[in-house]
């Protein structure tokens, strides 16, 4: 053995006085001023700063506290969101915020976990990573910030450009089908499936706010515009630009699958609203309920005991 | 074992011989329960406090094909599961033809009569003795022929032929097969005593062992990735998260079984790069995770090693190796993922790796990683291989107590936090988990982007220049710090060998050897393999020619990849290489005869 056995390790370089923890009576919702960080990388008119915007009006308005928050993103323009939000944040690799944020989740149930990405991130080299956490029902909130286009790398197509869509990769025009995010999602297992648009303020913070309400998997896909690479992508759901916003009528029954994945189908810039949320045991519980059937089991010995337990078996 | 130079006549009475230790080989079909039989020796032997080592093959095949376990059981230091046998146990002919050339001349060649017909040439060589073994266990057991139980049998056969201790092994039979139904028990029992019983025609000599000096010391008898698995659990790890994969998936699936006793979960993910990323994004909520793999799903887990190398996450990586490249030879023992290791990944990423030699060695040193992780917000390799995963050994009872620690998160608030801090006295990033407050407000971010003390992006070439030195310092810190690593033999002569991983025993039993035959040589086992302990050049200095003996191939320039390591480090041409990729681990004498003619 070495010479590094377990000692206490400073966690801190800062050396601080000790702080008490404010009890939460005593604390005032944080406002956009505390919770911005750094100043946004995005081009002007980007979709993404309504997204973000947005997050810092869902934490005043809920009174979250910026520790009890984490921010976690992959790689895209959207991705950069953490370094934007004044909170504990993980900016990870390509397409593998998912397992991450999951990784965060399951350890700590005291916390808010958000994901942020774009469409490649998410669908493309992140697209097994979706399936198995919709189907885990991690809980968590995951926001596909849709353009349409690979933005940070400067036009490619994604994989929800649509037919025809002339990027850099495809000057003729694009040919592969695109990836249809609600059926995605709603097939993988994911418990709340909703849509919105950047350009349609309310709307999206009222389902971000239903998103985080909901005990699992919640996914939101945000339609943001590139005005860079895809300007207009959006402006047949735009009103203000001569589109309609067609919303998810009130009688769509959420919890019908068939008919989620009908509104699904829906023509042009198709439906926005809630399609799908059901309650379904979460990763989370699932596994807290197996520690709680073990935890019983061991009673109230400390953990090198159950240890010697199973060693004695090993004599 | 004592040398039986003449054959006798058959007739004999036995003659009752005392032997030191004792080679036995196992040689059958994968589901013939070979591995119990090798299973209950090893327990057997930790429980009479001998030493014991065994070495196993199994077939890449989904069911079936040819296996062996290979028992060596000592009341002396019992360094390597042996070069030759001295009782070979088979079931088949093809294991009579592939294994009957490991077995010493003059040694027991114990078989089926059912099934082995010996070759006529061999029956001067060798002292053949045959029981229809499959027949016997159907007329103790009764049965359907498909020859169930006959592993117990032959357990009977050997417990009468080396004098085991009758009373244990019934106990041990019992801890096996009881808490099903009580005739799984009735039958194994039965089968026991009827080859125990077993009045064996031609059998002219028995053995006993040895009285093992007996200090009253407890021994636990488990294979490497039990030990690993327990020595993350002992650690504190308390998540981990994995994809299937041979040799790895024991420990993930005993982590599985065991950590929510602990208040733990291991989840099974979709893929290994969710697996590396899951764990990271637990090590980041506060307590350092464990994910693992063999070597292609150690090839997929490389970009989120450079994030956990470029935002400082700790985490526990374990690789039990096999031979490759790419799916390569799944069963079989092989030391060619170091380079891997130590530098996969693009970038400059820094990273400790650690290798373990033994049985025992896998305990402490998965303890060892997991500390060393959090001492140094690092991620931590721990280089298994297939040779070290699935063979048993018996060793010291673990003072649990004492080694068992809570590495659970601090998360009581502080005044403010920067986790880059380049002025760090130590140099060492200290990560807050989410959770904690900030009373300044100013919330760190961990990245993959090169980043500020406060994780913020940058593009200073100045700051990438002095980070990276950061995550370089740190490393270089902990190589101060690590042991010396000791000389096994005389610190001066001819030859020095290096070993590292499962290699360490054989070759401390080729040093043996070869001092015997008047060689002065000596060996140097490395267990921390980056960062390198410092002083290992006053070693070498000592000598005349390092070899350094490892499993794998001797590369475009003629060394391992240790060698290669060490030559790149010391710039001394005096170090040179034995390498092998048979898939098979050293034999003693195989390592000496090669040191030997690489070094006259």
């Amino acid at each position: 053995m070495s010479t590094l056995t377990a000692t206490p390790l400073p966690r801190t370089t800062a050396a601080g006085i000790p702080v008490p923890d404010l009890l939460d009576a005593d604390r005032k919702a944080l406002t956009k001023k505390e919770t911005a960080a750094d100043h946004p990388t995005w081009c002007p008119g980007c979709g993404d700063f309504s997204v973000l915007a947005l997050y810092y009006k869902l934490i005043e308005k809920r009174k979250v506290w910026h520790e009890k928050i984490c921010t976690v993103a992959g790689i895209g323009c959207s991705s950069r969101f953490p370094y934007f939000v004044q909170a504990h944040g993980a900016h990870f690799i390509h397409g593998r915020a998912l397992p991450f944020a999951s990784g965060v989740s399951l350890s700590r149930p005291d916390l808010h976990v958000f994901v942020f990405g774009g469409d490649g991130d998410a669908f493309s080299i992140g697209g097994n990573h979706f399936s198995h956490t919709a189907r885990k029902n991690v809980k968590l909130t995951y926001v596909v910030m849709d353009n349409h286009v690979y933005g940070l790398t400067k036009k490619q197509t994604s994989p929800t450009s649509p037919i025809g869509f002339k990027s850099k990769t495809d000057v003729w025009g694009s040919t592969d089908r695109p990836i249809n995010p609600m059926k995605q999602a709603i097939a993988a297992g994911a418990t709340f499936v909703a849509r919105t648009t950047a350009t349609n303020i309310p709307h999206l913070l009222k389902a971000m706010e239903a998103a985080m309400d909901h005990d699992g998997f919640s996914f939101i896909e945000c339609l943001s515009e590139c005005i860079e690479f895809y300007p207009g992508a959006f402006d047949a759901a735009n009103p203000r630009k001569g589109g309609t916003f067609f919303e998810v009528p009130a009688d769509h029954d959420v919890t019908d699958e068939y008919a989620a994945y009908k509104l699904a189908d829906a023509e042009g810039s198709g439906a926005f609203g809630i399609f799908y949320q059901v309650n379904r045991p979460t990763k989370n519980a699932n596994e807290a309920r197996v520690i709680a059937d073990h935890r019983a089991k061991v009673g109230d010995a400390a953990d090198w005991q159950i240890l010697k337990k199973t060693f004695d078996r090993m004599k | 074992m004592s040398e039986s130079a003449v054959v006798p006549t058959s007739g004999q009475t036995p003659k009752i011989s005392t032997v030191q230790e004792a080679i036995i080989r196992i040689a059958g079909d994968s589901q013939d329960g070979i591995q119990a039989i090798g299973g209950f020796l090893a327990r057997l032997a930790g429980r009479s406090e001998q030493e014991v080592m065994t070495f196993m093959t199994i077939p890449s095949t989904i069911s079936g094909g040819p296996s062996i376990f290979q028992v060596r059981i000592g009341s002396g230091e019992v360094l390597s599961a042996g070069d030759e046998a001295d009782v070979l146990l088979c079931f088949y002919d093809h294991s009579y033809a592939n294994h009957i050339s490991s077995l010493k001349r003059g040694g027991i060649v114990l078989y089926d009569s059912d099934h082995v017909t010996p070759k006529e040439d061999l029956l001067g060589a060798y002292h053949h003795v045959g029981v229809p073994i499959s027949s016997l266990t159907v007329e103790a057991i009764g049965g359907t022929g498909r020859d169930k139980g006959k592993n117990i049998y032959s357990l009977g056969l050997l417990a009468k032929m080396f004098d085991l201790n009758v009373a244990k092994l019934t106990k041990l039979i019992e801890e096996r097969f009881g808490g099903k139904d009580p005739t799984v028990v009735q039958n194994a029992l039965a089968c026991f005593n009827s080859g125990y019983g077993h009045q064996v025609q031609g059998l002219w000599e028995t053995f006993q062992f040895q009285h093992a000096a007996q200090s009253g010391a407890a021994q636990v008898v488990m294979s490497g990735n039990e030990a690993l698995a327990y020595g993350l659990i002992a650690a504190g790890v308390r998540f981990g998260a994995g994809y299937p994969i041979t040799p790895w998936s024991d420990i993930m699936e005993l982590l599985r079984r065991d950590l929510p006793k602990y208040g733990g979960m291991f989840v099974q993910t979709e893929d290994e790069i969710a697996a590396i990323s899951m764990a990271l994004g637990s090590s980041y909520a506060g307590r350092v995770a464990v994910t693992g793999s063999s070597g292609p799903g150690i090839s997929l887990k490389t970009e989120a090693i450079g994030w956990a190398s470029m935002a400082e996450m700790p985490v526990v990586i374990v690789d039990v190796q096999r031979g490759g490249p790419s799916t390569g030879m799944p069963t079989n023992v092989e030391q060619s993922d170091l380079n891997i290791a130590v530098f996969g990944g693009h970038g400059d990423s820094p990273r400790v790796v650690l290798a373990p030699s033994s049985v025992e060695d896998c305990f402490y040193t998965a303890i060892e990683a997991v500390n060393i992780a959090r001492k140094y917000s690092t991620p931590v390799f721990i280089l298994s291989d297939q040779g070290i995963a699935s063979r048993i050994e018996a060793f010291a009872y673990p003072d649990l107590e004492k080694v068992c620690q809570d590495i659970s998160p601090d998360l009581s608030a502080v005044a403010e936090h920067k986790p880059y801090d380049l002025a760090a006295a130590d140099g060492v990033t200290r990560h807050l988990a989410p959770g904690t407050r900030v009373a300044s407000g100013k919330y760190p971010v961990v990245t993959g982007l090169e980043h500020d003390e406060l994780g913020h992006p940058t593009g200073s070439g100045k700051l990438h220049t002095q980070m990276n030195a950061k995550r370089r310092r740190k490393l270089q810190k902990l190589a101060e710090e690590l042991p010396a690593p000791q000389v096994y033999g005389a610190s001066e002569g001819r030859v020095l060998l290096v070993s590292w991983g499962s290699s360490k025993g054989p070759i401390e039993e080729a040093v043996k050897l070869g001092r015997k035959q008047g060689e002065a040589i000596s060996a140097l086992h490395l267990k921390h393999l980056n960062p390198l302990p410092n002083g290992l050049e006053k070693i070498f200095s000592g000598f005349t020619k390092i070899v350094v003996v490892e499993m794998n191939d001797e590369g475009l320039y003629g060394y391992g990849q240790l060698g290669a390591v060490l030559r790149a480090r010391y710039c001394d041409p005096r170090i040179l290489g034995v390498t092998k990729t048979d898939g098979l681990p050293w034999k003693v004498s195989e390592i000496l005869q090669r040191v030997l003619i690489l070094t006259k």
